[in-house]
């Protein structure tokens, strides 16, 4: 069922808007040299930052199609009838919105990187940071897409939500693209692992709330 | 014999509200209950705390293997429906038939009328296998056909040893307890 669950939500995210994220960052990666003027010097200094900002956004695009649809359709209802515990299905969501977004961001990462003036050793170390952030981005988004599923206005309050809870990701993933070194991705990867590991629960007990 | 669905002194509180106070219940193989009551009397509390989806202020609910149909489809829209349907069961097929919905077999549910989405959750229903079934207002959007479908794939449910609770403003064929709830 886990599997089918995954699969289910891979297909329909691919069917429906998936490029919309991929499309969003390119747009900020392509906006920044505009910005900023063509200072290649200086593009090449924050183009780490930028591609993370620009990541970020991407994740936070299809939350309100991460849980609330299937909340309002009784989907998450008879998952739990199915014996799968909401915190299987929030994993399984994660899963697949990883699946969706972060290796279609990575592929995407190589023309953003382009645009931003990164040389290949840059590139290289941005690529290893978004792959290794990008699952803590996935949980992140998904956990807040569970408490917010519902809710009046859930778009703007899961952006309000999930930005600052994403600020720790953000400055050790942009220290680790840029002159961090491997500290910083070592701190990247231990946030993005804590909140891989956390963010079920957390959307697990939503999910549960939301019952009430 | 054991029970396929025990209440023993449920006590339900919903917003603060009381439903109902030291319950108990119990739906034997072959049993059927009614239950019926005005609006907001607790009928699809109950259904949702038998399914264990809420859980009981006060007392205990045991529940063997179990389906829900209520008011929410639970089917992907853009899939034709008997693709849908086997996301949660096998064998879809004699369920599908036994609502009348073979000939929707590939039409996408997004294009489904009320009363067929109401047959597709039935069907969901009957495809699942489980002993006993919960339905909340079944009988909403059906016509006689499909009313008629309803009373005979349940009866046959029945017969084979499955339980069945369903809360309904309207009288659903064949014997019943019945329990009215707000009263």
């Amino acid at each position: 069922m886990i599997r089918a669950l995954i699969a289910r939500d891979v297909r329909r995210a691919i069917g429906g808007a998936a490029w919309l994220p991929v499309g969003f960052f390119l747009l900020v990666a392509t906006l920044v040299p505009f910005a900023v003027g063509p200072d290649a010097v200086l593009l090449a200094r924050i183009g780490g930052g930028a591609l993370w900002i620009a990541a970020l956004t991407a994740a936070l695009l299809p939350i309100e199609r991460l849980i609330e649809p299937d909340m309002a359709e009784g989907v998450l209802d008879q998952f739990a009838l199915h014996g799968l515990a909401e915190e299987s299905v929030a994993a399984a969501k994660i899963t697949a919105h990883w699946l969706t977004f972060a290796p279609l961001l990575l592929l995407a990462a190589v023309p953003g990187s382009a645009l931003l003036g990164l040389n290949s050793h840059s590139l290289s170390r941005s690529l290893i940071a978004l792959a290794v952030g990008t699952p803590g981005l996935a949980a992140l988004a998904v956990a807040v897409a569970a408490l917010t599923a519902g809710l009046p206005r859930a778009g703007a309050l899961a952006g309000i939500l999930l930005l600052p809870l994403a600020v720790p990701l953000l400055i050790f993933g942009a220290a680790a693209s840029g002159d961090g070194g491997s500290s910083a991705l070592l701190l990247e990867g231990a946030i993005s692992l804590a909140l891989t590991a956390g963010a079920p629960f957390i959307a697990g007990a939503a999910i549960r709330a939301s019952r009430t | 014999m054991r029970p396929l669905l025990r209440f023993e002194n449920v006590t339900l509180r919903r917003g603060g509200r009381l439903l109902f106070e030291g319950l108990d219940l119990k739906l034997g193989p072959g049993e059927a209950l009614h239950l019926t009551g005005r609006n907001g009397s607790g009928k699809s509390s109950l259904i949702r705390l038998a399914a264990g989806l809420l859980r009981a202020e006060v007392g205990q609910v045991e529940r063997t293997k179990l389906a829900l149909a209520d008011d929410h489809l639970a089917l992907d829209r853009e899939l034709p429906l008997r693709r849908a349907l086997r996301f949660w069961a096998d064998g879809v097929d004699k369920a599908m038939e036994g609502m009348g919905l073979t000939p929707l077999a590939d039409v996408p549910v997004r294009l489904l009328s009320a009363g067929q989405a109401k047959r597709a959750t039935l069907a969901r229903v009957v495809a699942s296998g489980a002993h006993l079934w919960l339905l909340d207002e079944p009988l909403n959007g059906l016509d006689s056909d499909g009313v008629e479908r309803l009373n005979t794939i349940i009866a046959r449910h029945r017969a084979s040893g499955g339980a069945v609770l369903a809360a309904s403003h309207a009288p659903i064929g064949g014997e019943w307890a019945r329990l009215e709830l707000g009263q």
